[in-house]
């Protein structure tokens, strides 16, 4: 039985969302600084390299009998040479004049003489790194300010950029997936922890209430708590409930007996036929009555026991016979042959009190539905399983009843005038199921009806 | 009195409209959908079979071929760029400075090893030494030098002999002989010793190759230093009607070697074309057929071992720098100029 439940989303669905999204978000993080970091790293390369071709052009300057020298070394130049064959530009200045290179290089506005000044700019079509540093020289007529710019483009550059971003793209990737397997399984795992939760739950049995006792995660502890809690208040009134009904069949059957004693008195003087048939009916009613009580006792006495299982050996061979023996004068009252076969030794380790119970009840049903002058046979099978079958030759259970018989109180339709509380089955299935078997309802082909107990 | 006809020649506007070329041939059939103008400073036989076999393969192409000096190919070409498809120069640092400032077109579609290339957009073609070529017949007894400092020893003993008789770029006019005497001078002090004692020798100026050979071949030139070794071993193959014969000797210590460089211009009409003529153009140097590839191809390279080749990097730009050049030009001249 499952009651409708109001459903949003799903917590496993949540958590593996926010964590693939998470992982999908640094993975774009960790592209976008790691691009970063080496786009610097790689212009910092090209950066050094302009600057030491700078400083290798502003060292050959001087002043040789007033004029400007500028004899740089083909280093200068050829250090700048690159896989990609970047073009390279360059001018040179002395105090704003230009002197030689290319005089439509941009120059920065401010020169400073300490260090070079770095800048991107396009000149000629193309992107290009421009280094631009200065020095002052003495001449005899005062200081000259001579100032170089030196500028490549950046294909090597852009070409290493794109393999890194490659590589770095590939790392990102791999990252996510990563990530995101790992967030498939917590979220597998989480959620695992409560299916199985629930499935220790839904497998107890319809009379376990005791609290979960399988540890669980700490974040589930206030639900199981209070499922606990809730499973113990619930044991608790079912108790009060099952008490309150077995006080109450023990106050009502007392004075039923009274009541049946003075009927049976009153019936030995009473001459009138009315006032003896208002009599015997009268008797049948207190049996009724008084059989159910009984039965509500018993019920009452099963569910206890069930609880709290007695577990010694049990042979129900021995069980059964003193049954029988017991049984038969009712049997002989409507001339049924009460019989027992056994196959061999039947042990079972349970509560004999409730065993007994059970079979007496399913013997009882036998005997009060069986036509007079027929047969109730008792056979015990230890083979596949330990199972008892009481036979009998009466009207069967009705095909669409039999899966709703052992329910309190249901009782056939065509019981016709017999005495029942409509306990005795479920008596019987419970004492069976507290041992761990169940019972089954059959009716034989060859007619007749056949309630076995498997353990 | 020399000084200021350089001068002069120098400061002469190049590259108007009214270009003088040294020469000026059209290949092709009359009326090609496409007429190629390829702007060169290599000898036009040179270039004839290679022309000749590109318009077998483009039929519909003509080709123009236009020959001047490496200098006023670059003013020429910078002042028009859209005027020209294909510059053909040995000039490697112009040419590396025409396509470091945007004037070459980027074709990525060309398979050519790395060190032969730059930017995709500059191709070397060849690979020629700078020689020494020496008029056997005429040096008589005298040993043939096989370096720079055998040929300083030997003008040293006979002055008398190589008086006047010495030639050598000038390298104020020519562009490959700038580049040659720069890249001497970046890799041996034996440069300049070999200009001063060339100086003491009143040694001939000539703007190029051919007129130095010319000028062997006729006996009035002993030596000549720093010749293209693929025209001079072009005319030492054949002997002369005059029975001059003519040594080429690769200095052993360090060879300069060269190489021709191609580019197409970025502002071309035809860049397919251009590009196609480019691609060809290496294909037949990677052949090395010398019926229809009469110069010397990359992949003979390897053979002459030792040799320094100049590589195609922006360094070469170095000696391009005015105030090097003007450095350069006055320490070349004070070496070089000593009887004027």
């Amino acid at each position: 039985m499952t009651a409708e439940v109001n459903v949003t989303g799903s917590l496993r669905r949540r958590l593996a969302l926010i964590l693939t999204g998470g992982a999908a978000v640094l993975a774009v993080i960790l592209f976008v600084v790691v691009r970063a970091l080496t786009s610097q790293i790689a212009q910092q390369e090209q950066d050094n390299i302009l600057s030491a071709s700078l400083s290798s052009i502003l060292d050959s300057a001087a002043i040789i009998d007033g004029q400007l020298q500028l004899d740089f070394p083909y280093a200068s130049l050829s250090m700048l040479g690159t896989p990609a064959d970047d073009r390279v530009f360059y001018a040179i200045y002395e105090d704003e004049t230009f002197l030689s290179g290319y005089g439509d290089l941009p120059a920065p506005q401010q020169l400073r003489i300490d260090r070079p000044e770095f800048a991107t700019h396009l000149f000629n079509a193309d992107p290009v790194r421009i280094a631009t540093g200065a020095r002052t020289l003495i001449g005899t007529d005062g200081p000259r300010v001579i100032s170089v710019s030196i500028a490549q483009t950046q294909d090597a550059l852009a070409l290493r950029l794109n393999g890194i971003s490659r590589n770095v793209a590939i790392l990102g990737i791999g990252f996510f997936v990563m990530a995101s397997a790992l967030a498939l399984w917590a979220a597998a795992t989480t959620s695992d922890q409560l299916m199985r939760l629930t499935t220790s739950v839904t497998r107890r049995g319809p009379q376990d209430l005791s609290p979960v006792a399988k540890p669980v995660p700490s974040e589930m502890v206030p639900l199981v708590g209070s499922l606990n809690t809730l499973m113990a208040r619930l044991d608790q009134s079912l108790t009060q409930s099952e008490d309150f009904i077995a006080e109450a069949a023990h106050r009502i059957r007392t004075p039923l007996a009274t009541v049946r004693a003075h009927a049976e008195a009153t019936l030995q003087r009473v001459e009138n036929p009315e006032n003896r048939k208002a009599l015997h009916a009268m008797i049948r009613a207190i049996d009724e009555s008084s059989r159910a009580a009984g039965q509500l006792l018993d019920h009452a006495m099963v569910t206890f026991r069930a609880e709290n299982l007695e577990q010694v050996d049990v042979d129900l061979n021995e069980l059964l016979s003193e049954l029988v023996q017991r049984m038969k004068p009712v049997a002989e009252m409507k001339d049924i042959a009460l019989t027992l076969e056994t196959e061999g030794p039947a042990l079972i380790l349970g509560d004999p009190i409730l065993l007994q119970n059970a079979l007496r009840n399913l013997i009882d049903n036998a005997l009060k539905y069986a036509a007079a002058e027929t047969a109730v046979e008792i056979r015990v099978k230890t083979e596949p399983t330990l199972t008892i079958q009481v036979l009998d030759d009466g009207p069967g259970f009705a095909a669409d009843e039999v899966e709703t018989l052992s329910g309190r109180f249901v009782r056939g339709k065509d019981t016709g005038n017999k005495i029942g509380s409509g306990l005795g089955l479920t008596i019987a299935q419970a004492a069976t199921e507290a041992h761990g078997g169940h019972l089954s309802l059959i009716n034989r082909p060859e007619g007749g009806a056949c309630a076995s107990l498997h353990f | 009195m020399r000084i200021l006809a350089f001068l002069i020649l120098l400061a002469a506007p190049v590259g108007s409209i009214a270009q003088i070329w040294e020469d000026r041939q059209v290949f092709g059939p009359e009326g090609a959908a496409e007429t190629l103008r390829i702007i060169s400073s290599t000898d036009t036989s040179f270039f004839a079979p290679i022309i000749s076999d590109y318009i077998t393969t483009y039929p519909d192409t003509a080709v123009e071929y236009l020959v001047t000096s490496t200098a006023e190919l670059d003013a020429a070409f910078r002042s028009s760029p859209a005027q020209y498809d294909v510059v053909i120069s040995s000039a490697m640092d112009l040419q590396l400075k025409l396509a470091n400032d945007g004037f070459a077109a980027r074709l990525s579609d060309i398979d050519h090893p790395d060190w032969a290339q730059w930017r995709e957009s500059l191709f070397a073609f060849t690979s020629e030494p700078a020689a020494i070529v020496v008029n056997t017949s005429a040096l008589g007894a005298l040993p043939v030098p096989n370096t720079r400092q055998e040929l300083i020893e030997l003008m040293r003993a006979h002055p008398d002999t190589f008086a006047g008789k010495i030639g050598t770029y000038d390298v104020r006019q020519s562009g490959l002989g700038y580049l040659f005497a720069t890249q001497d001078a970046r890799a041996s002090e034996t440069f300049w010793r070999l200009m001063e004692v060339m100086g003491s020798m009143d040694a001939q100026l000539y703007c190029c190759s051919g007129e130095m050979i010319r000028d062997l071949r006729s006996g009035q030139l002993l030596v000549a230093y720093n010749v293209l070794g693929s025209y001079a071993l072009a005319q030492a193959q054949t002997v002369s009607d005059d029975g001059q014969t003519l040594a080429v000797i690769l200095p052993s210590e360090f060879p300069t070697t060269m190489m021709r460089t191609a580019l197409v211009s970025q502002q071309t009409a035809q860049l397919q074309s251009a590009a196609n003529f480019v691609t060809h153009l290496i294909a037949l140097q990677s052949a090395g057929d010398p019926a229809n590839f009469p110069l010397p191809p990359l992949s003979a390279a390897p053979e002459t071992a030792g040799q320094t080749t100049i590589s195609l990097n922006p360094a070469l730009m170095t000696y391009l720098d005015a105030l090097k050049r003007g450095t350069f030009i006055k320490e070349w001249e004070n070496a070089i100029l000593q009887g004027e």
